[in-house]
């Protein structure tokens, strides 16, 4: 009876975990170059600790095992050893040496991902707001927009400018790359780039109230060709996007995927400055130059 | 008339739910319960006499025991909500709104209202025994501190059955805790719970600083002095930095609810970053706090149970002050996602640089056991669960600290797995540890042990089934605080088995709660007052100690010293008694906690009146004391010497 249950249980647990396949690791699965970097780092790093972390766990299993109060166990007893300069240097030493070496990977490739993912292709925009709940992206050069979608090419390094007219979020697409935070009235800038064709994941990933957790998108990757296509049906076969349509969007609802011919201008601009943009000096995006003259002249007083 | 009183009390009271009636119907046979007992037995005298106007620490140290497993339950039972809605993808047991407060108020009553209490047990039952001193430096203060915190966490655990439960998360960020989005009292209660026990919190961190720095026994050097103490005086200096930048951080908030101010909205001319900032500069410090104590723990606890001096003392004292200082310099690794590059690559490194004291720790302990003869008691069985939950937490925490990959971790499940195997495998594990090292010293008798090793391994398993998937569900992409997921993720079988385990754990503390009533009526007796063979100065008096803890206070020579003493046959006994000198009960902590309590239960509603006359209350509660004649008596020699003899006991 007792080996039923146990052989039952097993089998169910094996079950279990053998019905999420490795596919599902997505962040493991990177399909751009900045997804790549960070996915070779989350190795370099598990590689470099486990290197230390797990003969510690095997010392660690031995010491118990043999120093164990059994009567007739003649494994040496020193009470009163409690200092061993050459032990303890080896031992303040290693973790110094391990945070040396990836303290160098860390800061190195923090100052890669500040660089367009490739360089030799020209990069394009898209403008990313969190609303409450969905997202709005604006292609500030195809004058497009969609809602709770991206369509991109392949190949292209994109950046995205986000910015949120909502609580704070945070825009992530785990197998192109990390996420940033959606700031109000500041836009911070994220690189990525997807390399393969394919429907990738997005998901909004900072808590932002009641139905945050239904800010999922999707993000299609397609060639080129097919992208100027795609932009090509939406201009003709969408409407436009118009202030009043914002308004609505912008108040607290959920709703399906859309997608817009035209954006009004400024938009973007209009967002950021509406959430206080303006109180950013060093924002290029947000102050009109009119302000940032003002603000240069009271700076200046 | 009626008509209003209706429209009020459906605003007042929450409802609509089935836990929240089933929460009020069970408040109230409780409360009845609580009554009826008090009355029948004719306690209700005794429970004032003896335990609401306390000053002696190891009573308020129960206080916060019994208060802080109060909360780990309704912690708990919050977490198992949370687990059994996410069994199961699309599940409607809790919609968004009800999961987004149960979250919220899971995290912050099981960091400021379970781990600080449980803390602040320890600092009390122990740090004055351990230190040879009779009580802490400000008794009455350390009581005012017990009810701020207390009637705090009542205030905050109030929002789940009036006026509706905070639901922006543990820590709040605006702009989302801003009126703008949170409109309601539910925040208030947020705010202020923490503001009144925060107040107990900053005051306990002074007293014991205070305690530690000026009452310890003759000879007794800093450096002499057990590292349990130590720990806490490094956990002391983190709370008088940083609980401050909590009480202005929430006091700026609640301008901005209450005044229209805009610190933290940019329209206005202020900013949320600041209040991100703000508030993890406290949040941070704030894990390292809770953690020092347990790392004390362990030290005492390593090396009584291998029967060995501890390994590398200097070091363990450098890494505990060390951890304090580079604790206040880490804060900006939970926005990497949000700040600059350079300033990322800045934090990155000091938050890495912080495992150095800590891995040096862990070495000491195991070199501690090494050459040793372990004996698996069970405060050293959490102990040993304790080293490698930690060193794999540790470990997930330094992958967290390199910046680009935490743009990956951020937010994820990879993040909650890493901090519930810290705080649970290092804070609760050694917490758990000491309570059981040091309950018959407080007690004076011993916990069943059987009923124990099941608890233990319940927790053990419990928590490697329920964080381990949680890991990989981070890598494959889950956010926190999903109040639901679909199939289409292949996030079911994993987040299945991390809820079995979470049950696996309440199980676990069910056992821990049988295994205390059970020991209280079956419990051996201590009748020596050094169960474990102890090396510290508290295993030199009877347990319980008498309420002056020491009859004559001990000159110490050396670390150890009892164990020394113990070793070379001396007796520790005194033979000539003088009278002593002792603080008196007083009421006026509890009335003026019952007062904060009501000044905070009108600012949450906004009914300024009651927060004023709140306020009066406390205001006179001040007065009073400072009018006070007879704080103090004295315990004549013969009465401690008659005490002494008839408990007899210690060596």
């Amino acid at each position: 009876m007792k080996r039923i249950s146990k052989i039952s249980l097993i089998l169910f647990l094996t079950t279990l975990l053998s019905a999420c396949s490795n596919a599902d690791y997505i962040v493991l699965d990177p399909k751009g170059p900045v997804g790549q970097i960070q996915a070779n780092l989350i190795w370099t790093s598990v590689i470099l600790l486990a290197s230390v972390i797990v003969p510690v766990l095997l010392l660690f299993v031995f010491i118990v095992i043999r120093y164990r109060d059994k009567p007739g166990n003649r494994a040496p007893f020193k009470p009163e050893w409690d200092d061993n300069k050459t032990l303890e240097i080896i031992w303040w030493g290693i973790p110094i040496l391990l945070i040396g070496v990836l303290g160098f990977f860390t800061v190195r490739d923090t100052f890669v991902l500040e660089e367009p993912p490739s360089k030799d292709v020209e990069p394009m925009t898209i403008q990313v707001t969190s609303l409450d709940w969905k997202w709005l992206f604006q292609y500030p050069e195809q004058e497009i927009a969609t809602v709770n979608y991206l369509q991109i090419p392949t190949d292209t390094p994109i950046n995205f400018e986000l910015t949120t007219d909502a609580p704070i979020n945070s825009f992530w697409v785990p197998q192109l790359g990390g996420q940033k935070y959606t700031l109000p009235g500041k836009t911070l800038s994220l690189w990525l780039e997807a390399e393969e064709e394919g429907t990738y994941f997005g998901t909004a990933n900072n808590f932002s109230g009641k139905d945050f957790t239904k800010m999922k998108f999707d993000v299609i990757a397609k060639s080129n060709d097919e992208f100027q296509q795609w932009v090509n049906e939406v201009k003709q076969s969408s409407k436009p996007l118009t202030l009043n349509d914002y308004q609505e969007l912008s108040k607290q609802s959920v709703v399906g995927t859309s997608e817009y011919s035209t954006i009004p201008a400024d938009l973007f601009e209009y967002i950021v400055d509406k959430n206080g943009g303006q109180y950013y000096r060093s924002n290029n995006h947000t102050a009109s130059d009119h302000d940032r003259k003002q603000l240069e002249l009271s700076n200046n007083e | 008339m009626l008509e209003s009183i209706k429209t009020f009390a459906a605003d007042f009271f929450v409802t609509g739910d089935p836990l929240i009636y089933g929460a009020d119907v069970s408040i109230l046979l409780v409360t009845i319960a609580v009554i009826f007992v008090l009355t029948y037995f004719k306690k209700w005298n005794w429970l004032w006499r003896e335990w609401l106007t306390t000053v002696d620490h190891k009573k308020i140290g129960i206080m916060y025991l019994i208060a802080s497993l109060l909360m780990m339950f309704r912690g708990g039972v919050d977490a198992l909500l949370m687990r059994t809605q996410l069994a199961f993808p699309n599940a409607d047991f809790l919609p968004s709104d009800k999961y987004n407060e149960i979250f919220t108020t899971h995290g912050t009553i099981m960091i400021l209202f379970m781990a600080m209490p449980l803390m602040f047990a320890l600092f009390n039952m122990v740090v004055p025994l351990q230190i040879g001193a009779r009580d802490v430096a400000y008794p009455f203060l350390n009581a005012v501190s017990f009810w701020a915190f207390f009637f705090g966490a009542m205030l905050f655990n109030l929002s789940f059955v009036i006026g509706g439960s905070p639901d922006a998360g543990w820590l709040s960020y605006a702009p989302l805790s801003e009126v703008q989005f949170s409109e309601g009292p539910g925040q208030n209660f947020y705010i202020w719970g923490i503001q009144i026990s925060g107040i107990g919190s900053l005051a306990s961190g002074i007293n014991f600083l205070v305690t530690i720095l000026k009452m310890r026994a003759p000879g007794m050097k800093l450096m002499k002095m057990p590292l349990f103490s130590w720990s806490v005086l490094s956990s002391c200096i983190i709370i008088i930095f940083a609980f401050p930048i909590l009480t202005v951080t929430l006091g700026l908030l609640f301008v901005d609810r209450f005044f229209g101010a805009s610190f933290f909205t940019l329209d206005g001319g202020g900013n949320p970053m600041y209040y991100i900032n703000l508030i993890w500069m406290w949040g941070h410090p704030e894990v390292y706090l809770v953690v020092l104590p347990a790392f004390g723990v362990f030290s005492e606890v390593v090396s009584t149970f291998s029967k060995k001096k501890i390994f590398g003392y200097k070091s363990m004292v450098f890494a505990l002050l060390s951890i304090s200082l580079l604790s206040f310099f880490t804060w900006v690794h939970h926005f990497f996602t949000m700040a600059d590059y350079k300033v990322d690559a800045f934090f990155a490194i000091t938050t890495m640089a912080i495992a150095i004291p800590t891995g040096v720790k862990v070495f000491n302990w195991m070199f501690t056991m090494f050459r040793g003869r372990i004996q698996m008691k069970p405060p050293m069985l959490w102990t040993l669960a304790f080293i490698p939950t930690f060193l794999v937490g540790g470990m997930t925490g330094v992958m967290l600290a390199v910046a680009p990959a935490d743009f990956q971790y951020h937010n994820s499940y990879f993040l909650i797995a890493h901090f519930h195997q810290v705080l649970i495998g290092g804070v609760v594990f050694g917490f758990f540890s000491g309570i059981y090292y040091w309950w018959p010293k407080i007690f004076g008798f011993t916990l069943n042990e059987k009923l124990g090793l099941w608890a233990f391994w319940l927790w053990n398993i419990g928590f490697y089934s329920t964080f381990m998937p949680q890991y990989a569900l981070g890598f494959m992409g889950m956010p926190r605080r999903s109040s639901t997921y679909g199939w289409d993720m292949g996030w079911w079988p994993l987040n299945f088995v991390s809820t079995i385990g979470a049950f696996l754990m309440g199980a676990g503390f069910i056992f821990q709660v049988w295994q205390i009533i059970y020991s209280v009526r079956q419990g051996k007796k201590d009748t020596t007052g050094d169960p474990w063979d102890g090396r510290t100065l508290e295993w030199s008096i009877p347990s319980p100690p008498p309420e002056y803890n020491f009859a004559v206070i001990p000159t110490v020579e050396q670390q150890d010293d009892f164990w020394y003493k113990k070793q070379q046959g001396k007796s520790m006994k005194p033979t000539k008694y003088k009278s002593i000198h002792m603080p008196k009960n007083s009421g006026i902590p509890f009335i003026m906690g019952s007062f904060w309590f009501i000044a905070g239960f009108g600012l949450t509603f906004e009914w300024v009146w009651l927060g004023i006359i709140g306020l009066i209350g406390v205001a006179v509660s001040i007065v009073a004391r400072h009018l006070q004649k007879e704080r103090d008596y004295y315990i004549p020699a013969e009465e401690v010497e008659k005490t002494e003899a008839s408990i007899g006991g210690a060596r």
